[in-house]
């Protein structure tokens, strides 16, 4: 089954490269775009026996670091 | 100075391990021993503990999170609680945060530029392991080289590192938009010091100075004696 994890940095903590992106964006002539927050998404295959907890446990040892970042789990129907 | 034992771990991706391996052979006038990242062991009776600079991993996920799950990482965490001495230079300091050892975290600079210069630092905490020979209020010329120094921590975190001594360096001027230009911290203990700066690149008056030499001189000195 594939599941996707979403990680992106608190409110609060300066994202330059989304406000890197904004910046581009509007140089596209494109207004009204108030804000960017660049995140990331892992998409990961796993078995049906990986539980909740595991992925929970990944997510907050290693993909997402919590100082940081918050992260959010999806279970993506086959 | 006889009996001095220290590691340089290197990771795959490390670049600044020799640099550092250099600098703690002509101050302490002994080869550290080099410990790679898959060991599960550091050798016994260890004085001394570097992290060195570079890309681990090629930065891959973040600066430093995949060297802070390798094998050795667990060795370092234990030793480190056991109060064995660990410097983490540049990419080492963001594998002890990534790993728990230090608080907050490194973000990319708040320019996006990779900053590559000498720049001037405020000492902070002399009376620490690592700083013992500098004076407080001392300012020092050493180089940095990264794209992930903005050092950032909730503001309960900085007034805690700042009101228990534990900010070791500053900035004396604006580098990489660190909180608070926040250069090297210390944990709670004293004896795991964490900086994005390059001291092992300012040992020899050949390098331009020799402001990071003191340091060595420092650490070295307050664990064999002089």
């Amino acid at each position: 089954m594939k599941v996707r994890v979403f990680v992106s940095l608190k409110n609060g903590v300066l994202d330059p490269q989304g406000r890197a992106i904004h910046h581009a964006i509007e140089g596209l002539g494109i207004h009204g775009v108030k804000d960017v927050r660049a995140g990331k998404m892992l998409e990961l295959e796993v078995d049906d026996s990986v539980t909740d907890a595991q992925l929970d446990t990944m997510a907050k040892q290693l993909l997402a670091n919590m100082v940081i970042e918050n992260y959010r789990i999806e279970r993506v129907a086959a | 100075m006889s009996g001095f034992a220290s590691a340089v771990i290197t990771f795959p991706g490390s670049n600044c391990d020799r640099d550092m391996a250099d600098a703690l052979e002509k101050v302490s006038g002994n080869a550290p021993h080099r410990v790679w990242h898959g060991d599960a062991a550091l050798p016994d009776g260890l004085d001394f503990i570097a992290l060195p600079g570079g890309f681990s991993y090629g930065d891959y996920l973040r600066s430093g999170a995949m060297a802070a799950r390798s094998p050795i990482m667990q060795a370092v965490v234990e030793a480190a609680g056991r109060g064995v001495p660990v410097l983490g230079v540049c990419n080492g300091f963001q594998v002890l945060t990534e790993s728990g050892l230090l608080p907050g975290a490194l973000l990319r600079n708040a320019g996006m530029n990779f900053v590559c210069r000498e720049v001037r630092l405020t000492v902070e905490n002399s009376q620490s392991l690592f700083t013992s020979g500098y004076s407080a209020g001392q300012e020092v010329l050493i180089p940095v080289a990264h794209h992930d120094g903005n050092y950032f921590a909730d503001d309960a975190t900085l007034d805690r590192l700042e009101g228990e001594g534990r900010v070791a360096f500053r900035y004396a001027e604006s580098v990489n938009g660190s909180a608070r230009n926040i250069a090297g911290v210390l944990n709670a203990a004293g004896n795991v010091l964490g900086m994005m700066p390059h001291p092992e690149r300012m040992i020899e008056a050949e390098q331009g100075g020799i402001d990071g030499r003191t340091l060595f001189e420092s650490a070295i000195k307050g664990l064999v004696g002089a």
